[in-house]
């Protein structure tokens, strides 16, 4: 469509991102109306405040992490083509793509898992995101032997700890693609 | 003015559709040779799954039997939020009921142009004239109607209130209001449909009604006349609501006085227990929504006790966004863009009567008159509190999620220290 990529040069590295992530013209400059819409002081970055505007999200609890996902190790804000790096991961992979290129989607969720980039998820940061998804009803104990199931069924070496390699073949048949990617419309 | 209209606006509502129906026609043609049009009206980016937990999970699930101890939990659970999660980021349910509502084709107006395509010299001096046309001619001519409407209400109600209570002064009062709220309506070319009035609100209940923007007072007002509940304002608003309360009774509060909830309902009951009085008309929602849902209505009309007279409103956006959004443009502006609008149509459903039933809670009844307004007027019924437009969510909905997917790991023996 002719004129919208009059305004797609208001957006920051728009070609870049366009050839980078995949996503169509149209879906980038709905995905910067979106980001603007979050950044309400018009700084050009987002803050974790700034996701709090979302409502739903406040319901999700995992809220916190995924927003988490979203900012690189040490920094405290996002631009527009970190934030939408991220959203990329979601989408879901052409047909002409190989299996291989599924091995993208875990990548994204274990890093919801560790806080910690050390590439493993250890019992401690397991119970920690246990213990948000279920919240109160969940008693300790019963945390701790979800938890201890749970790594016993993955742990495939043995070091109390699952690597991402452990936490792929956990997932063998889990149709990753489908149940992990977002459809967007055109 | 009187009651009778004079068919030129029947005329130019006529001229008006053409115009946009062969808008419509031209620009769905050139569309069609360049690319496959959307046509699902929906506002949103993505395409949501709105299966509950429940199904989801046990969708992931399926290849792994379950294991005797230790909770159902996998790591594929992590998936099902994530996904939610990512979603909810770049498009949520609620957000978008606070902006206008996307519309399905362009309706030769600037302000609902998201994707301005040249098309043909045609069209763009069809909009060229419709600018003309409304700034030029409609505007001012609107403009002066409104001021007219306003000034005659608070002369004419002030002057009523001379009289001697009587049945004089009562029928003189309706005569006055309604006439004022005709021209007011007739300034912003309105367009209203009625249906159903053998349902209208009678004295001694309680209308209530979804709530868009402002002008769905003068909406209402222009078939029947109603008090209002409000706070009092300073300025030209309280000019106008001090002249009206002169003439027939309605419910002022102070602004102090509306933190007090028994005060508040109160002031409703005795005003509704006094069978002689009118109507009273509140927007449960307690914002302006942009009527394409409705959202949590507040339950304190609802524990008064009267009879409760539902109204839907709908607006037609081919012709004007009716939605006030008060973050973005204020009174003045938002009152400026409905005089320059094409026109305002709208339907009007007077719902049957309906009262609290035994055993039924405030807030129960306040969903089931909400279910019966959104129903009739096509509108989505949600659940959330309109008062998010500003306010943060409570953690009770995230703790309801945690118990329900707590109940999915460990099923029905977890320990119940929640409320």
């Amino acid at each position: 469509m002719g004129s919208s990529s009059s305004s797609l040069s208001n957006v920051p590295n728009s070609q870049e991102l366009l050839q980078e992530t995949g996503f169509s013209a149209a879906h980038l400059l709905r995905l910067y109306e979106r980001f603007q819409f979050l950044d309400k002081d018009n700084k050009g970055h987002l803050r974790s405040e700034d996701f709090e505007a979302v409502r739903e999200l406040s319901e999700n609890p995992i809220g916190d992490r995924i927003v988490e996902a979203f900012f690189l190790p040490g920094q405290e804000t996002v631009d527009f083509p970190s934030f939408v790096r991220v959203l990329a991961h979601f989408r879901p992979k052409e047909k002409n793509r190989t299996r291989e290129g599924a091995q993208q989607e875990p990548e994204p969720a274990n890093s919801r898992n560790r806080k910690q980039i050390d590439g493993k998820i250890s019992r401690v940061e397991l119970l920690q995101v246990l213990r948000e998804m279920l919240g109160m009803p969940v008693t300790e104990e019963q945390l701790q032997s979800i938890a201890e199931r749970a790594i016993q069924e993955a742990d495939l070496d043995k070091d109390d700890a699952i690597s991402f390699d452990e936490f792929r073949k956990s997932l063998e048949k889990v149709n990753i693609d489908h149940k992990m990617s977002i459809r967007f419309l055109k | 003015m009187f009651g009778f209209s004079l068919g030129i606006s029947e005329t130019y509502m006529n001229i008006l559709v053409k115009t946009l129906e062969w808008a419509t026609l031209n620009i769905e043609q050139a569309n069609a040779e360049e690319e496959k049009v959307n046509a699902s009206a929906c506002n949103g980016l993505i395409q949501r799954e709105n299966r509950s937990m429940e199904k989801e999970l046990e969708e992931l699930r399926r290849s792994r039997p379950k294991p005797p101890v230790g909770g159902d939990f996998t790591f594929s659970d992590c998936f099902y939020f994530t996904r939610r999660g990512i979603e909810s980021i770049v498009d949520d349910e609620v957000t978008q009921r606070f902006t206008s509502e996307e519309l399905v084709s362009w309706n030769l107006l600037t302000r609902t142009n998201n994707d301005f395509q040249y098309i043909s010299l045609k069209m763009t001096l069809v909009y060229g004239l419709g600018i003309f046309v409304r700034y030029c001619i409609l505007a001012p001519l609107r403009i002066t109607l409104a001021c007219i409407g306003l000034t005659w209400l608070v002369i004419g109600t002030s002057a009523v209130g001379f009289l001697p209570n009587c049945r004089v002064k009562f029928w003189l009062s309706e005569w006055v209001h309604v006439m004022c709220y005709r021209i007011c309506a007739r300034g912003l070319s309105a367009t209203i449909c009625y249906h159903n009035r053998e349902n209208k609100p009678k004295k001694g209940g309680i209308c209530v009604a979804n709530h868009t923007s402002p002008i769905d007072i003068v909406i209402l007002c222009n078939d029947g006349c109603y008090a209002m509940v409000g706070q009092v304002h300073g300025g030209l608003m309280g000019i106008v609501q001090r002249a009206m309360v002169r003439s027939c009774p309605h419910v002022w509060f102070e602004r102090l006085e509306m933190k007090d909830r028994h005060l508040v309902t109160k002031r409703l009951k005795d005003h509704v227990n006094d069978k002689t009085k009118l109507p009273i008309l509140i927007f449960p929602e307690g914002t302006c929504i942009n009527n394409t849902s409705v959202m949590m209505f507040k339950k304190g009309s609802f524990e008064i006790g009267a009879t409760i007279y539902p109204v839907a409103i709908k607006y037609d956006p081919k012709f004007g966004d009716a939605f006030w959004n008060s973050s973005k443009n204020s009174m003045v502006s938002y009152l400026l863009r409905m005089m320059t609008s094409w026109a305002l149509v709208c339907n009007v459903w007077y719902l049957p009567a309906m009262h609290q039933q035994e055993g039924e809670d405030a807030v129960n009844f306040a969903n089931r008159v909400k279910s019966a307004i959104a129903h009739q007027g096509g509108l989505v019924d949600l659940q959330w509190d309109g008062g998010l437009k500003r306010a943060k969510v409570k953690d009770t909905f995230k703790e309801q999620q945690q118990k329900k997917y707590s109940s999915m790991v460990v099923g029905d023996d977890s320990s119940s220290n929640s409320d």
